[in-house]
Parts: structure tokens; C-alpha cells; sequence
């Protein structure tokens, strides 16, 4: 067994801050987001895309880009608007939702842009 | 048409006379239930069933004069078909069908009371099991259901596209406040959503309830700021009075905590109903446990049918069940507990006997709670569980959050990262539960508290087989 490690999380490191579903594992590779995707438009979920500065996580209410992109199928586009968004907002998490209207709900929530904690 | 007048002949009649009537035709209002009768040797199975249909609505064992100032053929139950129960010839099933004006409105105690009352201890039945109960949606409309349901607590919580992860503090009986709180905070801070007060944990004299809701509310305070992320502990404010439950729940309230929790089946529906609406008005998430279930459900012949319990519970309301787990340590089938989680989170279940639901249910307009899969599980059951359960669950990993050997945080980061992998590699295409052992390989490569979990739980298993299983027949 290996020794012991502590586990590295304080309230003054900016970098301890989560951010939802996969916010545990690495950044995605594009193909991986690629296949995130695919899974929600193959729900038949509305893609939407949000963004926050990354010290504002904590809200129920990020910025919403544009209006969710009703009836899109097509990966390519939902991650062309992605980098759009992205680029208008270097800094910020951008996070990709996927709207259920028929349970109401979010399917899905996934940061695909990590902003840098300042 | 006027019905014959009757008169009036004192003395025993059998049951069947009256409560059995084989050509009956179901109403869409009526209240179904199929009961598993073991009957006494000698008893035929019509005069079992019409017993059993008598004993639970309006019969009594003599004829009485008063039943004929009512219209008993209105208010009766009626056992109106009977099956051979698969593999089994010792006993065979009977479908009663009670109307819906023999029961109060909204309330769960008074259809249990006639239901599970006095037939159970009948002379004529050496053992009588409610399988399932099918409650129409002119009933369900009555009653209040989960204070909050799925969805809502997902924006509560702002939780979405993954099961919840949990964990109950241990040991269950024993620390003081400030340590409890310590264990809480830990979980948290290294990624957990949820933590639980053990079901025994009350107000005992090592820990009264007000120091233990203190301590959690500052340790939830400061893990949510240090990860951005909302958490909660279910605050177990089942006690000894309805008035004792209210206060603690208040006092959670007003320390701005998100849910709390109650024992159904030991603090009683009547207590749970109360609680439910209690949250219903404030706002409060409802986390139930189902202590004592196990004396009542596990005995294939005798009792009540868990299937039956999570509808109890679901019009008495509760926004999460404990449901078994399928892979702990606690007994559970896995077609069976897929039907009674249908039952649990579903706006409309099929009949379907490969999964023991014997009638179709119509929820309506009533929130779906989610589903709480808890007890002896560890990281290498998260493939597993997230294949039987699907996203709208809690998953509680006491000891396998606990029991990591760097302590609570690395143990719920372990996890929370086990978890994010496997639904990545699910919404992927991945068959996570075939594919298990290399998509936690590959996401421990990053994560050295999910390595060392890992290791240490390698070996544990619980294989022994379950004593309640479906009835089928013996090939």
C-alpha cells in the first residue's frame, strides 16, 4: 500500500472549486465531448449553452448564450456555438445543457470549456 | 331496478355466498389487491379468497342484523379471480377488488389498516402476503405524494445528469456532535452530495439532536464554499412524538439546511404523512428510510410485499426510498427491485410479471422520488448500479467512503470520480457493467484516491442467494 496523501482541497485555492457532473475527472479530449454530444441530441434534448465566470459557479443562474438550439441535430454545429461562446468568453466555464421538456428537467449539464479560477 | 327484499337469518354463512364473486367487472375507481393466501388444509381456495375479501372490507365472521341497513352489495370486497402461484402449490393468488369509498381520502393509514388488519391473523389461512395493490388514480389524487420529487430537488440541488452519491456516517451509535460533524464534513468536501444520519441516530445522550444539527449545518456551510457545490445531510428527525419530529424539523429549517429524514415504517404513516406535507409547505427535501421493512416483506408467504410498501410510501410522500441495492449486503432481486423502483419513480408502470407488478399504475400528476441504493456497496459496484439504476438514484457508500485508508474526503473523491467515469462511459455507448473493470482502471490512472479504493475493497463480494425471490416456475 502506498503512503498516505492529504487531500489537497482549501476554501483560498480557487482550483478546489467543482462544477458539476465530470467536474472529478480530466478535461475531456474533443473527440470524448464529441460523444457527450451525440448521447444528448440522441435523447432528443435541446442543447443550450451557459457560461460563468469560474469564481461564480455557485448559482442556480449561469449566462445563457443565445437561446437553447431547439431541434439541432447536428454535433458539429452544437460545438461550432460552443466555441463561439467560448471565444466571446475566454475566462469563463462554458457548459453545455441538455433540456428534457418532457420530464422537465436537465439530462445533462457538462462544463466543455474550463475557465481559468482567477 | 328495487332489489328483493331480504330478510333477516341469523347465523354462520359461508364467505363465498357473499365475497366471492368470480364474474365481477373491475372498475376503474376500485381499489385492487392481490393477495398470496396460504389457506389451512381443508379450506377450499374460493372460500379462502372470499374470507380473506370479507375480513378485509366490511364482513364479520357471523351474519348481524345491521349489514341489512346497508347496501353491503355497494360496499363489500369481492374476490373475483384466483391464480396458481408459479412453483408453488402450497398456496395461489387472489384478486380482491374494494371500492373506492371504503377508504378516507388521503390517507394511507386507514387503507393499510384494512387491507394488512385482522385478516392477517385469520384462523381459516395458515399465511397471507400482500403482493400488490393497485390504487386508481381517483385515489392517488388525494393524497399529497413526495413534498418536492425528482426534478425539483435536481434544481435544488443543481445536480444533473448523474446519480447522487451519499454516505452514512459511521459508526452509527457513539460520537459526539463535533466528531460527527468532522465525518460529515470530510465526505463532503471530497465530492459527495449527500450525507446521512444513521436511522438509530435520534437524540441519544452522547449526541442530542440540536448539538448534532449544529455542528452538520457548519460543516456543510464550509464544504459547500470550498467546492462551489450544494450539499446536503439528511437530518434524521424521527422521534418518540409528532411534536418532538416537528420541532427538529424546524430547527433544521431554520438553519437553512436542504433536507432532512424520517424512518416510515418504525415513526409510522401516519407520522410520515404529517412530515411530508410539513415539508410540502417549507420547502424541505424528504429523505425516508425504511427501517423494519425486512420483518414485514422478506417472507414469501406472509406480509406485505415491498413492491407494496414503496406505493405506501409514494402516496404518503418521501422524496428518496431506500430500495436495496441488488449487489450489497442486503437481500434484494433484481427484476424485483427494477418493478418496485418503477413503482417508485415512474408516472405510469405496465403490468409485468416478469417483474412481479400485477397491475397497471397510473401515478397522475404525483412527483416521482428518487431511489436510494445503500448498504455494503464500494466503487467496484458503481458499474453495476448505474446499469439497474439508471441516473435517478442516491448512491449511499457508507463504509465505502469511510473505510477508504487516507480518510472520508479521498474515500467520496474516490467515488465521486468511479461515478463521473462510468456515466461518461455510458453516455459514450460503453456497456458499463461488462466494461466495468477497465473503465475504472483507466479513470483511477488520474486519480490515486480512486486507485487505492480500489485495491482495498478488490475482494469483497456478497454472493448468497436471496430467500424472497419472484415466483416462477421450476424448470
Amino acid at each position: 500500500m502506498s503512503t498516505m496523501q492529504d487531500y489537497h482541497s482549501r476554501l483560498s485555492d480557487p482550483a478546489s472549486r467543482k462544477f458539476g457532473t465530470f467536474s472529478y475527472l480530466p478535461p475531456m479530449s474533443p473527440q470524448e465531448v464529441r460523444k457527450q454530444v451525440a448521447f444528448l441530441l440522441a435523447q432528443g434534448w435541446a442543447p443550450a449553452l451557459e457560461h460563468t465566470e469560474p469564481q461564480h459557479t455557485a448559482g442556480s443562474f449561469w449566462y445563457m448564450w443565445k437561446l437553447p438550439m431547439f431541434g439541432e441535430t447536428s454535433v458539429d454545429k452544437v460545438l461550432a456555438e460552443a466555441e463561439a461562446c467560448h471565444k466571446a468568453n475566454p475566462g469563463n466555464h462554458v457548459r453545455l445543457v441538455g433540456y428534457d421538456k418532457l420530464r422537465q428537467t436537465q439530462g445533462t449539464a457538462l462544463v466543455i470549456y474550463r475557465g481559468k479560477a482567477a | 331496478m328495487k332489489p328483493a327484499a331480504k330478510a333477516y337469518s341469523a347465523g354462520v354463512k359461508e364467505y363465498r355466498h357473499t365475497y366471492w364473486e368470480p364474474h365481477y367487472d373491475v372498475k376503474d375507481t376500485d381499489i385492487l389487491a392481490c393477495f398470496k393466501i396460504t389457506p389451512q388444509p381443508g379450506v377450499d381456495r374460493e372460500e379462502a379468497a372470499a374470507a380473506v375479501a370479507a375480513e378485509s372490507s366490511t364482513g364479520t365472521w357471523t351474519t348481524v342484523w345491521t349489514d341489512l341497513l346497508t347496501d353491503l352489495d355497494h360496499y363489500k370486497g369481492r374476490a373475483y379471480r384466483i391464480e396458481d402461484v408459479p412453483g408453488d402449490d402450497t398456496c395461489f393468488y387472489a384478486f380482491i377488488a374494494y371500492p373506492i369509498d371504503l377508504f378516507e381520502e388521503g390517507s394511507v393509514v386507514n387503507v393499510f389498516t384494512s387491507l394488512v388488519g385482522n385478516v392477517f391473523g385469520f384462523k381459516a389461512i395458515r399465511a397471507l402476503r400482500l403482493e400488490d395493490v393497485r390504487f386508481p388514480i381517483a385515489y392517488v389524487m388525494t393524497c399529497g405524494g413526495p413534498p418536492n420529487g425528482i426534478q425539483v430537488e435536481r434544481d435544488k440541488m443543481d445536480k444533473y445528469g448523474r446519480p447522487l452519491l451519499g454516505c452514512t456516517i459511521k459508526p452509527k451509535l457513539g460520537l459526539s456532535a463535533k466528531n460527527y460533524g468532522r465525518a460529515v464534513y470530510e465526505c463532503l468536501r471530497g465530492g459527495l452530495d449527500f450525507t446521512k444520519d444513521d436511522e438509530n441516530v435520534n437524540s441519544q445522550p452522547f449526541m442530542r439532536w440540536r448539538d448534532r444539527f449544529g455542528f452538520v449545518a457548519e460543516a456543510i456551510r464550509k464544504a459547500e464554499a470550498e467546492t462551489g457545490e450544494r450539499k446536503g445531510h439528511y437530518l434524521n428527525v424521527t422521534a418518540p412524538t409528532p411534536e418532538e419530529m416537528y420541532k427538529r424539523a424546524e430547527f433544521a429549517k431554520e438553519l437553512g439546511m436542504p433536507i432532512i429524514m424520517h424512518d416510515f415504517l418504525t415513526g409510522g404513516f401516519c407520522a410520515n404523512t404529517g412530515l411530508a406535507n410539513w415539508c410540502r409547505n417549507n420547502g424541505m427535501l424528504l429523505h425516508i428510510h425504511r427501517a423494519m421493512h425486512a420483518v414485514i416483506d422478506r417472507n414469501p408467504h406472509h406480509g406485505i410485499h415491498f413492491r407494496v410498501l414503496t406505493k405506501a410510501l409514494r402516496l404518503s410522500g418521501g422524496d428518496h426510498l431506500h430500495t436495496g441495492t441488488v449487489v450489497g449486503k442486503l437481500e434484494g432481486d433484481r427484476q424485483s427491485t427494477l418493478g418496485w423502483i418503477d413503482l417508485l419513480r415512474e408516472r405510469h408502470v405496465k403490468e409485468d410479471r416478469s417483474r412481479g407488478i400485477f397491475f397497471d399504475q397510473d401515478w397522475g400528476a404525483m412527483p416521482g422520488a428518487f431511489a436510494v441504493a445503500s448498504g455494503g456497496i464500494h466503487v467496484w459496484h458503481m458499474p453495476a448500479l448505474l446499469a439497474i439504476f439508471g441516473d435517478d438514484a442516491v448512491f449511499q457508500f457508507g463504509g465505502g467512503t469511510l473505510g477508504h485508508p487516507w480518510g472520508n474526503a479521498a474515500g467520496a473523491a474516490a467515488n465521486r470520480v468511479a461515478l463521473e467515469a462510468c456515466v461518461e462511459a455510458r453516455n459514450a455507448g460503453r456497456q458499463v457493467e461488462k466494461e466495468g473493470k477497465e473503465i475504472l482502471t483507466a479513470a483511477a490512472k488520474s486519480s490515486p484516491e480512486l486507485k487505492i479504493a480500489m485495491e482495498t475493497w478488490k475482494e469483497i463480494k456478497f454472493e448468497f442467494d436471496v430467500v424472497d425471490k419472484l415466483d416462477v416456475a421450476h424448470a
